[in-house]
């Protein structure tokens, strides 16, 4: 049987891509072999350790789980485009100063969700940040650090927000 | 591992679908959140010839207030659920058990519909619908018909579901004044399958009106613990009451796991019922 | 070797400094360079088709639809692949009696565990590839599977290698004193368990990589590899394949994770290599999740009888051990699957003062995946063995499990000691690491917070470990028996013409922060910022010659051939400044890039400055000055077989009685691992070590039916710890610097893994005493809980 093939055009960390794929190759293959972002990573095929990640039109969802034909039309970021998202940037940041990776490969989908839950408004609590990072595997730092720099921006930008509102008034 | 190929077909109307769905000729799977078909594609584990992409069925993604029901399609993810004003105030359950189903990069994705036309026994969303006695609207290119969750929900991954049939619509009737909602699973890790947990609802509490004690990741299915309804009908919580309750669960139809033995899994029931009807009392003070 | 300098203790010192790792930029910005992501040219991708037997005759092969496929470049099988390789044989000459058969990548004949590679597919892509090995048809004839190792050890046993005469890899035994009189003694209070260590596994987030390139011209290949010591790779891959040992070059870059998993010979990645040669085009294998929960090596599966005699006075009068280990079908290449239980018999009851001391152990053949090291090898055992009959010894006495810790511990002036299994100790403090320990804890408190939730039916428990880690080996290690791994390491030292240094080290960088203590020592030895230095790692063709990174070696290592190197450059690098500036070395020093005088700080000439004159204008120079600004030096350990570094750490649970549940609340850890040249990194270590270490304890198992088929190699299915378990992890540290080096560092990688789950297994324990229940199996998962505690559902 000869593998259908589709034409997809989609924007990917804000650049427009236009390529023929299997209609079989998930999302993140795609992204890592036909689109050349290899920042985004492969854990498990199963949607379970989060490695892989991404945004997809405004949320987070797992790359493997996703087919690339479904992402036609869609805007895309990965761990190479969150530096454009002001959260992302500090993440980054936050993640180099508190040694929130060690062999990085977890990386990519622990900053895309907690992107997601810094921007969806979540606290500093400790206990609610584990939990929203309990879909990312990681087996270098055992979480601490990675919950300490998502802290950090969190507090960071609560600090920054009050200055600016304290200095306007 | 990769997914092994198909032919893949994207309907942009609910006809179309269905349309494709009919064929007898070759084995079409319909993709709806893709969250549990494309890990047992990537495993090989499932390798039909067709895929019925249902993610361009705008016309399945509502939540509509009727005048006693909520209708939800098909398509609705899970996250949607979540953020749904319509859902907070008409579906109480839903927000006590809905964060508990995987993690949000999965909820952003997963939908009911599928969820329901899957019917793990380790999923949350059958046993909360047959714990609020909701109805299933599954169209065909040949009609529709509406079936109870109790009736629906018959096996591992079975389902009163037919070939060419496709889960419209989820319709659930709005929690009432006196209704109490009650949810406890017990996960080894947040967001895994649960290795026992329950959904619960009640006309009213205190003491127990109609209550509906549905369990999950315990049997083959969501399983409806009728006798032990019956205990509690009429009564107030106590300890002794419960422990009544929990004799009453033997008659269950217990599986073992990879997790637990048949008897732990018994045990386990028990225990979940109590701390859901605990959690219930607690909240009504 | 000299003792440690204390000038490394004076302010902004890079070494005691906590600084940013310099690669943690480009991989937070999706920048690292997996092996996965390597594109070559006419690159193919390999995929297996793998036993689903555990036992199994393999009556035929027929791969004629696997060719057929569009896009499928070859298939193999056993005769074309094996047939282009050397095998190899997991065997150490100074591991006594330890036999195991030739080994070779793919199964012939007969397969010996389920995942067994048996035909190998090559394809423009790993999908097709694996359409592809969907369409080899083979035919099995399956055989009984040994899977009980006890079972494989009793006479009537069928016997898995036709050429040995029963299912024994090897036995060892250690006797010391006289044990039996001990435990016979009338003031001896004896106990005694059975204790249970599930198999489990390292699952690194990046599989198992791989990609070969092979060049006919010249009988050369590149092994583009994912793991931690290349050196050994290439001299692996050399014999092997027989090719000259410099025709192979093994490129480590960045590695997902490796946790000792990625240190063995592996018969699909060298497959690849073989199919790479025979194709004359790259090859790349990836492992999936699948793969990797069937074939990367398992590890900890141990039966051990233990037994305790305490007098009354709570003094330890004897320690004895048997241990019962079922490997795989072979002993892994080359480090051997001998070594675990090696570690186990050698370190069990090793921080305590125990004159009489008894260990046998057995490891035996099994029809199941491999084992061999991973992370902590044998010391989780060996900890939870010695510490959960220690703390039961003490309740059955009624002495506080600290006390009876006080009481025997080695003390901190003993030095040298020699155990009873003949481990050499020097330089530890058990005794000040516990009552730091203690005093982090708050221990008082704990029990009376303890005492006092009980009467509410809320069982919290509170369990220590006093611990050893084997850091920084010798070659008594592995290279004695011969095995072509290094236990020295080297380091080439270069200043260029713009001031820069250059430092390449025959370490290699897992995430741990390798990188980045190199340059934190050069840096500070020497004399330049952090920014001016750019560090080489994990290319056996422009680093020195090493072992790579395990066994905690890395900063004891290669930080000492760092250093030694650094210093080095530095004389050479002031002579030269001497004879420039007309002066002597001695009145010199190099601070912040720029050569200064001694007395008064003033700068001289700069680094950069020097360098131009003598890369570009030699001819200012004097011509009897032969400058060389570059300098290499390797170390070794010379004065002990291994650098131990001790450690104290404690677990606070709640136990959940009506559902087995465990929450661990809190964890502390006190560790010396001589001087810290990166406290955040050497935390972090501990961090996640500790929770792998709870992995095992509470979560992780690899489970087989009766017929060895692997029942849960998915994600889904195998429990790795996830954040919203795992507490926050406290940390404090002793700083004794080893002597065996100028630096002083030991070891600190595994440490965090090797005590926590004997922590957790005494917490629990101590949870469930008032219940009259105990466990001592692990993973202590809710079923083996519940079935302590209630008898109707054992």
């Amino acid at each position: 049987m000869m593998s259908d093939k589709l034409d997809i055009e989609l924007i990917v960390n804000g650049e427009q891509i236009q390529q023929s794929v299997l209609v079989r190759t998930n999302l993140v293959d795609f992204l890592r072999d036909q689109v050349g972002l290899t920042g985004s990573h492969v854990g498990c095929e199963q949607g379970v350790c989060g490695a892989c990640t991404v945004e997809v039109d405004g949320v987070m969802v797992r790359g493997c789980l996703m087919l690339a034909v479904q992402a036609n039309g869609s805007t895309v970021t990965t761990i190479e485009g969150f530096a454009g998202n002001t959260t992302g940037k500090k993440l980054q940041n936050a993640f180099s100063e508190h040694n929130a990776l060690q062999c990085g490969y977890c990386t990519p989908g622990m900053l895309a969700s907690s992107i997601e839950y810094i921007d969806r408004g979540g606290s500093t609590d400790r206990d609610s940040i584990r939990q929203h990072l309990s879909g990312n595997y990681c087996r270098c730092t055992g979480y601490q650090a990675i919950v300490d720099a998502v802290a950090s921006v969190i507090e960071i930008t609560d600090a920054g927000i009050n200055q600016s509102e304290g200095a306007s008034t | 591992m990769k997914a092994p190929d198909f032919k893949y077909e994207c309907p942009l109307t609910l006809d179309d679908a269905l349309a494709c769905l009919a064929s007898d000729e070759l084995d079409c799977q319909p993709l709806a959140g893709g969250q549990s078909l494309m890990p047992m594609m990537n495993l090989r584990l499932a390798g039909p010839e067709v895929i019925v992409d249902l993610n361009k069925l705008s016309e399945l993604e509502f939540i509509y207030e009727e005048v006693s029901r909520v209708s939800i399609g098909s398509m609705v993810r899970y996250s949607a659920l979540l953020a749904s004003a319509i859902v907070r105030k008409h579906i109480p359950l839903f927000a006590k058990a809905v964060p508990h189903i995987a993690h949000e990069a999965i909820r952003n994705r997963g939908t009911i519909g599928g969820s329901v036309a899957l019917a793990d026994p380790a999923a949350e969303m059958p046993a909360l619908l047959r714990a609020l006695n909701a109805s299933i609207i599954l169209k065909s290119s040949s009609g529709s018909r509406e079936i109870p969750a109790d009736e629906f929900f018959i096996g591992v991954y079975d389902t009163a579901l037919e070939q060419g049939e496709l889960v419209h619509s989820i319709s659930i009737p709005t929690a009432d004044i006196d209704q109490r909602f009650g949810f406890y699973e017990l996960a080894r890790r947040h967001g895994d399958y649960a290795m026992a947990g329950v959904a619960i609802s009640a006309s009213s509490i205190n003491p127990y009106v109609g209550l509906r004690i549905v369990f999950f990741s315990v049997g083959d299915h969501a399983l409806r613990a009728t006798d032990a309804e019956a205990v509690l009908e009429g009564q107030i919580y106590s300890d002794a009451v419960l422990d009544k309750a929990k004799d009453a669960l033997a008659s269950l139809e217990f599986n073992e796991d990879m997790n637990a033995s048949e008897a732990t899994k018994a045990h386990l029931a028990g225990v979940v019922m109590q701390r859901a009807l605990a959690g219930m009392n607690a909240e009504n003070t | 070797m000299s003792g440690p300098l204390h000038e490394f203790d004076k302010p902004n010192s890079y070494i005691g400094r906590s600084v940013a790792r310099p690669d943690a930029k480009r991989l937070v910005e999706g920048q690292g360079n997996y092996v996965d992501d390597i594109q070559l040219p006419r690159m193919i991708h390999a995929a297996f088709v793998r036993s689903p037997y555990a036992h199994a005759e393999i009556v035929s092969i027929d791969t004629s639809a696997a060719l057929a496929v569009p896009g499928v470049v070859a298939v193999f099988t056993a005769s074309e692949i094996n047939s282009q390789l050397l095998p190899w044989v997991g065997t150490l000459t100074h591991l006594k009696g330890l036999r195991s058969p030739p080994q070779l990548p793919l199964a012939d004949q007969v397969a010996h565990w389920q995942g067994e590679p048996i035909v190998m597919v090559v394809a423009q892509s790993r999908a097709i590839a694996e359409d592809a090995c969907e369409l080899v048809a083979l035919d099995f004839n399956p055989l009984t599977p040994l899977c009980d190792a006890a079972e494989a050890l009793k006479n009537d046993s069928p016997v898995m290698h036709a050429e040995y005469d029963n299912n024994l890899a090897w036995e060892k035994k250690v006797d010391a004193g006289d044990v039996d009189t001990a435990f016979n003694r009338s003031d001896v209070t004896v106990v005694q368990r059975t204790f249970q260590f599930g198999r489990h596994t390292g699952v690194t987030l990046e599989a198992r990589s791989v990609v070969v390139e092979y060049q006919t011209t010249d009988e050369s290949l590149v092994f583009h590899y994912s793991g931690q010591a290349p050196h050994m790779m290439q001299a692996v891959i050399a014999k092997h394949f027989q090719l000259p040992e410099e025709n192979v070059r093994v490129i480590a870059r960045d590695v997902g994770g490796s946790f000792g998993i990625k240190i063995h010979t592996y018969g699909d990645e060298i497959a690849t290599a073989v199919a790479a040669k025979l194709l004359q085009r790259p090859v790349k294998f990836i492992a999936d999740r699948l793969e990797s929960f069937a074939t990367d090596i398992h590890a900890r599966d141990h039966t051990i009888k233990g037994k305790i005699g305490v007098t009354n006075a709570g003094d330890i009068a004897a320690l004895s051990i048997d241990d019962l280990t079922g490997i795989g079908p072979y002993s892994m290449y080359p480090r051997t699957s001998a070594i675990e239980c090696n570690q186990i018999l050698n370190l069990t009851g090793a921080p305590y003062n125990i004159k009489n001391y008894r260990a046998n152990g057995s490891v035996v053949f099994q029809n199941k995946n491999l084992m061999c090291q991973y992370r902590a090898v044998g010391h989780p055992v060996a900890m939870a063995v010695a510490d959960s009959l220690l703390e039961d010894a003490a309740n059955e006495i009624g002495m506080d499990v600290v006390d009876i810790r006080r009481r025997n511990l080695l003390a901190d002036d003993a030095y040298p000691v020699t155990s009873a299994s003949g481990m050499k100790f020097s330089e530890l403090s058990h005794q000040q690491s516990l009552e730091r320990l203690v005093e982090m804890m708050n221990y008082d408190q704990l029990r009376k917070d303890q005492k006092e939730l009980r009467k509410s039916g809320i069982y919290r428990g509170i369990g220590l470990v006093s611990m050893v880690e084997v850091t920084n080996p010798s070659p008594m290690f592995y290279g004695i028996g011969g095995a072509p791994i290094s236990a020295q390491d080297g380091a080439t030292v270069r200043l260029d013409a713009a001031g820069a240094l250059h430092v390449s080290c025959s370490i290699t960088e897992q995430g741990q922060g390798t990188n980045t203590i190199i340059a934190q020592v050069a840096a500070e030895v020497f004399g330049v910022g952090l920014e001016r230095i750019k560090v080489t790692t994990g290319d056996t063709a422009t680093v020195p010659y090493g072992g790579g990174t395990w066994a905690s070696r890395g900063a004891g290592i290669g930080g000492e051939a760092v250093l030694l190197a650094a210093s080095a450059l530095k004389s050479q690098v002031l002579d030269v400044a001497a004879s420039i500036l007309q002066t002597t070395a001695d009145t010199l020093d190099i601070v912040s890039g720029v050569v200064v005088s001694k007395a008064d700080n003033s700068e001289r000439i700069t680094l950069d400055d020097l360098g131009r004159i003598v890369y570009y204008r030699g001819n200012e120079l004097p011509s009897d000055i032969k400058p060389e600004l570059i300098a290499t030096r390797h170390y070794r350990v010379t004065d002990f077989p291994f650098v131990f570094t001790n450690g104290a750490m404690a677990a606070h649970v709640e136990v959940d009685t009506e559902t087995g549940f465990v929450k661990v609340l809190d964890f502390w850890v006190v560790e010396d691992c001589g001087r810290v040249i990166n406290p955040k990194l050497v935390d972090e270590q501990i961090r996640g070590g500790v929770v792998q270490g709870i992995g095992g304890a509470l979560y992780e198992e690899c489970l087989y039916d009766d017929e060895g088929q692997l029942l849960n190699a998915t994600m889904a299915d195998y429990l790795v710890p996830m954040a919203a378990e795992m507490p926050d992890i406290h940390i404090a540290h002793i700083e004794t610097p080893t002597s065996t080096s100028t630096l002083g560092a030991k070891g600190a990688g595994e440490a965090g893994t090797g005590g926590a789950p004997a922590a957790l297994l005494n917490a629990v324990n101590d949870a469930l005493r008032p219940l009259d229940a105990s466990i001592h199996q692990m993973p202590m998962t809710p079923e083996r809980i519940l079935k302590e505690l209630y008898t109707n559902l054992s």
